[in-house]
């Protein structure tokens, strides 16, 4: 079934409308149904959750008989973004996860934003997919602001994900779809994995296996899930090694993400192709594992080129032997 | 006057990406003033400059202060106004997101982090601030209530308002918040336009600081004094939705005096032409902020009014 989350009327001869297709059992008693929800499309320019989308429902409409509860699938939260090929909302150069909880009483934007927080608001679960951006590409990991570790930390490790990154507290996250979902007593984990403007096929049937494996746990799922990949999970801000450009230029990756990395090791080079000239080579500081690396060729001083888990993280030493 | 940079990238095919800023007087620095920091600025920008001619002439006249230093940065964001982009070239990043800045971070927090080194260390921060929904706004000077806040001090621009702002979580990394933050007593100064230049609006916000400097004794000068401030709570403002899309035809200005259910606008139907609906002041007051795009959406605030003070 497909529903009208909220809509809005344009100026000429459209409505914009935000829909989720809803699935759920043929018989039985619904009020004992839990809540899965998957959300994605926040940004408009992160794509790999249009597939997982799609299997997800692929999945269920090929065995209905194991569904025991209700998932909602929410593939495009920001229709325009993913229409016009931009990461916020068109027309008002907003990032759209940064504006949540939303207002029932406030501009278009926000209105939307208060009817998704709605809307999602019962869920026994809800899982938001963003795909990095067009810049980095991600190994599939899901992201926990410290303040909600204790809720989400179950669920995180059943998701099938090869990287749990629990992070800070930061004042302005608070303005996202997870967090206000999450204070509101609505456990959302965060997913980043693979690139803006793609879709990474392997990692959307991670992800999709992953999802199974959390609604067999909710008791929304009754068919036969994958055994779950054990993840690496970091909570400590030290383990965390960022590389950022020195100096503007072409950037050339050698290595893909999801290498492992000594000190030393080259993860790329930059190049000035106007004088044919390498300017720097960019080698990994620490030992550990490339899980960002740069996508989009082009770097200006400081640009993020790569995130590397070190050996401070007890998993990676193990990894590393 | 003298010209200093005050940070600086080099760039792959484009000339170096420059933070210029302009010194007036020597001494304890005493006032740091920012303009444009977002690609489509253009009214920050201009109010900028014409602050920096008439400091120049007033400093030719030897009318500032001794011992006291001001700092006046025209423009945070060469790059994105020379290509008319509204954010940072490369990755669409926000400078005025990125505050306090981070030296080793990615570009704009580099950029933020330059500018906040250069600019923290003044006891009076201002800036020519635009506001993010497309419209023009009755001249204000706003401040942020962050416990720091010193209200009379705003009063003393003698602009005809001064909006107490409750920053909401996207605010705490903007320059006036850390600046109150660090102990700046940080303003910002609202124009009625932002793409568009109104020279008599840049004028009065030129003299609404030249004002504010006079009477913090760092210049000496005989202007204006303007208003006496009215003092609003940015909750205070009273909106006016649009109740359907289509094309916008105002009949009033920022600034100008309304009457309970006075005609503000007209909805249009973009085919037919026919008037979709009609917007009418909820109460008597002043306009603070008017929608300037040909068209609106739906459940937008295409109005901000100031309701009238007994």
């Amino acid at each position: 079934m497909i529903k009208t989350v909220v809509e809005a009327g344009l100026p000429v001869d459209e409505t914009l409308s935000i829909r989720k297709r809803r699935l759920e059992p043929e018989h039985g008693e619904s009020s004992a149904w839990k809540r899965i929800s998957v959300v994605t499309g926040i940004h408009g320019d992160e794509l790999e959750g249009q597939y997982v989308c799609y299997e997800t429902a692929r999945r269920i409409q090929e065995h209905p008989e194991y569904l025991n509860g209700i998932v909602d699938l929410y593939p495009a939260l920001n229709p325009f973004g993913i229409d016009s090929v931009t990461r916020g909302i068109p027309a008002f150069d907003l990032d759209m996860n940064r504006i949540f909880p939303g207002r029932f009483d406030g501009d278009m934007n926000e209105y939307l934003a208060a009817e998704i927080v709605r809307d999602l608001k019962g869920s026994d679960l809800c899982i938001d997919i963003h795909a990095s951006n067009i810049y980095l590409t991600e190994i599939p990991q899901i992201r926990i602001n410290e303040q909600h570790e204790k809720a989400l930390m179950r669920y995180a490790l059943l998701s099938n994900v090869d990287f749990i990154w629990i992070h800070g507290a930061s004042t302005v996250l608070e303005s996202t779809l997870a967090y206000s979902m999450n204070s509101r007593g609505v456990p959302t984990l965060v997913v980043e994995m693979g690139v803006g403007m793609r879709i990474t096929r392997d990692y959307g049937d991670q992800m999709t296996d992953g999802i199974f494996s959390l609604m067999k746990e909710l008791g929304i799922w009754s068919g036969p899930v994958s055994q779950v990949r054990k993840p690496v999970v970091s909570q400590k801000p030290d383990e965390v090694t960022f590389l950022n450009a020195p100096v503007s230029g072409i950037f050339i990756k050698t290595l893909s993400h999801g290498a492992r990395v000594s000190r030393g090791t080259e993860i790329g080079r930059i190049v000035d192709p106007l004088q044919g000239s390498l300017l720097c080579t960019v080698d990994s500081p620490v030992d550990g594992w490339l899980f960002t690396v740069r996508e989009y060729p082009v770097v200006d001083e400081g640009s993020l080129m790569a995130r590397i888990l070190n050996t401070n993280n007890p998993d990676v030493r193990r990894m590393m032997g | 006057m003298k010209k200093k940079i005050l940070f600086e990238i080099k760039a792959l095919y484009r000339d170096d990406f420059r933070v210029t800023g302009f010194v007036f007087g020597r001494g304890e620095p005493s006032v740091c003033i920012v303009g444009s920091m977002r690609g489509n600025e253009n009214q920050q920008l201009y109010a900028c400059s014409e602050l920096v001619r008439r400091l120049s002439e007033l400093e030719e006249k030897g009318r500032i202060v001794p011992g006291r230093q001001i700092l006046v940065i025209p423009c945070a964001n060469p790059y994105s106004m020379n290509i008319k982009k509204r954010f940072w070239s490369i990755d669409n990043t926000d400078i005025n997101r990125m505050f306090p800045g981070y030296s080793e971070g990615e570009t704009t927090q580099r950029i933020a982090a330059g500018i906040f080194d250069a600019v923290k260390d003044y006891p009076f921060g201002i800036q020519f601030a635009s506001f993010y929904m497309p419209g023009g706004f009755v001249p204000h000077v706003r401040m942020m209530k962050t416990g720091f806040e010193k209200v009379s001090l705003a009063e003393q621009f003698g602009l005809p308002y001064v909006v107490l702002h409750t920053p909401r979580p996207f605010d705490t990394t903007t320059l006036n918040y850390n600046w109150q933050i660090w102990e700046t007593n940080a303003f910002s100064i609202y124009t009625t336009n932002t793409s568009r230049v109104d020279r008599n609006s840049a004028r009065q916000a030129v003299e609404a600081i030249l004002n504010f400097l006079s009477k913090q004794e760092i210049i000496r000068y005989h202007g204006y004094n303007g208003y006496v401030s009215r003092v609003i709570e940015s909750e205070d403002f009273i909106p006016v939705r649009a109740a359907d899309a289509g094309f916008f035809e105002t009949s009033v200005r920022p600034g100008e005096a309304v009457e309970e259910g006075q005609l503000l606008a007209k909805i249009r139907d973009p085919y037919l032409g026919t008037v979709r609906s009609c917007l009418n002041a909820p109460v008597h007051g002043t306009v603070a902020f008017v929608h300037d795009e040909a068209m609106t959406y739906e459940n937008t605030a295409v109005f901000k009014l100031i309701r009238e003070e007994w």
